[in-house]
């Protein structure tokens, strides 16, 4: 399996990514931290990040969270985007700063 | 019959945003009964020892969340009442009827907007399916459950701006009463209310945030402690997303865990509580002491219980 690196920018963690394994949860496996974690699932949207470089593959998102312009924009959630290629995120969720 | 007006939570519709991995969640994790699908492609399921058709309808949307929360009433006449009565009270908003079969099983619905944003219908019928066991000389559980095999959907808890709103259309109209409050500040301003239509602690409870409609949780009950226990287990067996528990809340004394299902919609399964008959004292608790209210064990506030909703 091919590994990738991804950086969190707002702290500078970097941890070991996979494609079969979301930013947030390959995040949390290596117990780091920087993007809050909330639902898992799509959902909630409190891991909303702006990828800032590389390539992730996407599952579906609650528009309620993530709107079409927003996801044109580099929006995502962690939970439901899978590396392509090494990654830069930067959290942006609604709960951002009292998760750093 | 006691219970004359609003008997009990019938039945919740949550949307999901992949059907079938809902549709696994609910039925091989939880251990619902699928009942049906309609043209629409809702999944309509049922707890093991509810009698009623189905308590939980899933729909594939864009979003994740709580559609309706639906009262099953205790006659079509007292339905025609409530609803006018409903109408009457300046309380809501979109009222009107649903025409019977529109959901499968189910009777004509009265849907309204209540002042927190969420829908919610009240209906008389349901076709009863049963649990499983004859109604005559019955066994003490059917044989085929699977999973954490909660008896029965029990409540939801929702986020809402106008707390006062709704706390009045559900004392006032629907003939709920307050099991327990949580306030705020010196005010003492409202911030938690914990409704009662029967005796059970809770039946449904809103939170005071600056959002519409929003769901907090979808509760299903479990018959002990050790149930609940058996679930956490089932929670990491599964690989769920896991939440936080198993603890027990000050507030109902509930015996919990929470999780979420795949579209991130939170789940409780949990079991104990209390008897609350409607003489019953309100019990209030002030939010300096809101992490014991929430969590007797840990006795602080989670962020992301509190935090995350759909």
């Amino acid at each position: 399996v091919a590994r990738f690196t991804i950086t969190i920018a707002n702290n500078g963690e970097r941890y070991a990514g996979h494609a079969a394994q979301s930013l947030l949860a390959g995040m949390e496996a290596f117990g780091r931290k920087g993007i809050p974690v909330g639902c898992r699932g799509g959902g909630c949207g409190v891991c909303k990040v702006r990828v800032e470089a590389g390539r992730v593959r996407l599952a579906r998102m609650s528009r309620a969270c993530v709107s079409s312009a927003e996801e044109a924009q580099g929006l995502v959630l962690a939970c439901r985007a899978y590396p392509e290629s090494d990654v830069t995120v930067a959290a942006v969720g609604r709960l951002a700063r009292r998760f750093d | 019959m006691a219970l004359t007006g609003v008997l009990r939570p019938g039945h919740v519709q949550l949307r999901v945003l992949d059907l079938e991995a809902a549709v696994h969640h609910y039925t091989e994790v939880l251990g619902l009964w699928e009942t049906g699908r309609d043209a629409q492609g809702r999944v309509y399921l049922k707890a093991w020892d509810e009698h009623d058709h189905h308590s939980v309808v899933l729909r594939e949307a864009e979003e994740a969340g709580l559609d309706v929360l639906a009262w099953k009433i205790a006659s079509a006449d007292a339905l025609d009442a409530l609803a006018a009565q409903v109408l009457a009270s300046g309380l809501v908003s979109d009222g009107g009827w649903r025409e019977a079969g529109e959901d499968l099983a189910t009777g004509k619905r009265f849907r309204f907007t209540v002042p927190t944003g969420h829908r919610m219908e009240l209906f008389a019928e349901k076709e009863q399916v049963g649990n499983g066991m004859p109604l005559v000389n019955p066994e003490v559980r059917p044989s085929n459950l699977r999973g954490m095999s909660p008896s029965r959907f029990d409540h939801c808890l929702l986020y809402g701006d106008d707390l006062d709103g709704v706390v009045k259309l559900f004392t006032t109209v629907l003939g709920f009463s307050m099991a327990e409050q949580v306030v705020a500040g010196p005010e003492r301003l409202l911030i938690g209310a914990f409704l009662t239509c029967s005796n059970k602690a809770h039946d449904v409870a809103f939170i005071r945030q600056p959002v519409k409609g929003k769901l907090h949780h979808v509760s299903f009950h479990l018959d002990s402690w050790g149930e609940v226990l058996k679930a956490a287990d089932l929670i990491t067996r599964h690989r769920v997303s896991h939440d936080i528990g198993p603890t027990r809340h000050g507030i109902t004394r509930g015996e919990t865990v929470y999780f979420f299902d795949p579209s991130g919609n939170r789940n409780e399964v949990f079991s104990g509580g209390y008897i609350a008959y409607p003489d019953r004292p309100t019990l209030t608790w002030t939010d300096d002491e809101i992490g014991r209210a929430i969590f007797y064990h840990d006795r602080k506030v989670e962020d992301r219980f509190m935090q995350v909703f759909t």
